[in-house]
């Protein structure tokens, strides 16, 4: 009995698109998307920039509505459910001299759980919880524009996990930092993903390999693809263009290339 | 300086300690919503309505003057059409994003348009630069209990709602997404913000009442790593500005309005110049 309940929720649609078309004024930007996403699923979006990865994100926040087609989160339709869902916008659009510490930031996470917006005892043990979580409990009484573009992001990432949510939406969490502080990055994703499932947008396909476990490629029409099936004909299919894939499974030395 | 003090303290000059009162008092409503409209980036909202409250000026001189409802003051117009141009703003900003500086800029000179109209259409003469560029000599009693109750209503607020706030400020998309009306204190905040404009139209005036906003607040944002901070600096700062512009615009025989917004801009410029001097050599030496 138990088994059952537990293998239904393994198998339960947290997102589904059904012919989904979106446009902005006369401009398509998504066309007759069709998309299911599974519980504890860690799913990159990638694509090139103006492809619709961030309309497909804005699509399952209910911020932006489909011209037609059908969309359901967690079975409803998403206005209904974006209380299940943490979302981390991109980074970029934050002025970053707004007077603010990283404890404020995470606790407007919490918004939606309090009257008046007072935050309770409870709302704030949720809050360290979370930046724990990111790594960042040290620095929630710092300024916001004293941090690194790495541990910004990471502060959005714990503002959204405050909301504690079951599905989990970032859009180019990795946009604009070095590489080891990306590879920290993945390691936290890869822990959240065992309770929440996890779509984010890149626009680099390169690395997302290791950890995702599926490839949602958005370039106008969405195509789906496990990662092992991530080929160079592909990647040239989304960019529409002839470009070379980076294989992280693979070390050069001096001598020649270890893994041929 | 002394002059300015025993002027203060002459029994004749009791439009000077109004003034004085008035500028005092307002600076609470200033520097709190100017740290609004300079964390929120909404300096250029609030020009289009300061001009819109002109069109409302006007209007109401041609309804007191032309249609003979004498009780119905330009002050009263100002507040109608500056409650209208913030919610009107508001919406176009909230939902037509694409055109929205088109538009915004467009109420901003048509705003300013009907009040000159209105002003030709009411017969007799009118001296509209009181208006436009402040006058110390026309506030009364009654703008200082309009500013008294202006001043709660906005420290109220501001500390009710000031999680709502700051969240609705920094992200109003996250908020709305964790289920706060975020457009709806939006059109609040410029509500407030329009209130407060057409208060301290009589200080500085319309043209310059958007500096009056912005630098006292965008001084403290120098000094703050809190918006509370921010707001209570930004409060300091606008008094400071607002005493020695009157005091030296009195002992100088210069317009009260004009000098209290160079005094501001000198200001703003000195502290952003030294700020960035200071980051500059702190680099250097870590």
């Amino acid at each position: 009995m138990r088994n059952n309940s537990l293998l239904e929720k393994m198998n339960q649609h947290v997102v589904v698109l059904k012919d989904v078309f979106f446009a902005y004024n006369s401009s398509t930007v998504l066309e007759n998307v069709n998309l299911t996403i599974k519980e504890g699923e860690f799913a990159s979006i990638v694509g090139p920039n103006g492809g619709g990865k961030s309309t497909l994100l804005k699509l399952l926040l209910g911020l932006l509505h489909p011209n037609s087609g059908e969309l359901q989160v967690f079975g409803k339709p998403p206005e209904k459910t974006r209380r299940r869902i943490g979302y981390m916008p991109q980074h970029a659009q934050f002025d970053v001299q707004f007077p603010v510490t990283v404890m404020e930031i995470v606790l407007m996470g919490r918004l939606g759980y309090t009257l008046g917006g007072r935050y309770s005892k409870k709302d704030r043990l949720i809050a360290e919880r979370s930046l724990e979580e990111v790594n960042m409990a040290g620095l929630a009484k710092r300024s916001f524009s004293d941090l690194s573009g790495g541990q910004r992001q990471r502060v959005l990432i714990a503002r959204a996990l405050c909301c504690e949510p079951d599905l989990l939406l970032l859009d180019e969490p990795t946009a604009n930092i070095d590489p080891e502080v990306e590879e920290a990055l993945f390691e936290i994703l890869k822990s959240l993903n065992k309770r929440m499932t996890i779509m984010l947008a890149t626009h680099d396909v390169g690395f997302v390999s290791q950890s995702v476990k599926s490839v949602i490629c958005v370039n106008r029409c969405v195509v789906v693809h496990p990662t092992s099936e991530l080929s160079g004909e592909i990647i040239k299919d989304i960019y529409g263009g002839e470009v070379c894939m980076i294989r992280h499974d693979h070390r050069c030395s001096a001598e020649g290339h270890e893994n041929d | 300086m002394i002059e300015f003090v025993n002027a203060f303290f002459d029994p004749d000059n009791a439009f000077l300690r109004i003034a004085i009162y008035v500028a005092t008092l307002s600076s609470i409503s200033f520097g709190i919503i100017g740290t609004y409209v300079v964390t929120r980036r909404i300096s250029y909202l609030a020009g289009a309505i300061s001009h819109c409250v002109f069109g409302g000026i006007g209007a109401g001189l041609y309804i007191q003057k032309e249609v003979g409802i004498s009780w119905f003051e330009p002050m009263y117009g100002a507040v109608i059409s500056a409650i209208m141009a913030a919610i009107i703003i508001g919406l176009v900003s909230l939902y037509a994003r694409q055109r929205e500086d088109t538009v915004i800029g467009a109420l901003w000179a048509v705003g300013m348009a009907a009040g000159l109209i209105f002003v030709d259409l009411t017969p007799g003469y009118f001296d509209i630069t009181s208006y436009l560029f402040g006058d110390i000599l026309l506030i009364s009693m009654k703008d200082l209990w309009m500013v008294v109750f202006l001043d709660v209503l906005v420290v109220a607020v501001s500390i009710y709602f000031y999680n709502i706030l700051l969240a609705v400020c920094f992200d109003q998309e996250f908020a709305g997404l964790r289920g706060v009306y975020s457009g709806a204190f939006y059109i609040l905040l410029l509500c407030l913000t329009s209130l407060t404009i057409v208060l301290l139209v009589r200080v500085v005036g319309i043209v310059m009442v958007i500096a009056l906003l912005t630098l006292p607040a965008a001084v403290a944002g120098q000094f703050s790593r809190r918006l509370w901070q921010m707001m209570v600096l930004a409060v300091i700062f606008c008094m400071i500005f607002n005493w020695t512009g009157l005091a030296l615009s009195y002992s100088l025989n210069l317009s009260s309005g004009p000098t209290i917004i160079i005094i501001a801009g000198i200001t703003y410029i000195a502290v952003i110049s030294f700020s960035r001097i200071f980051h500059r050599i702190k680099q250097k030496s870590s």
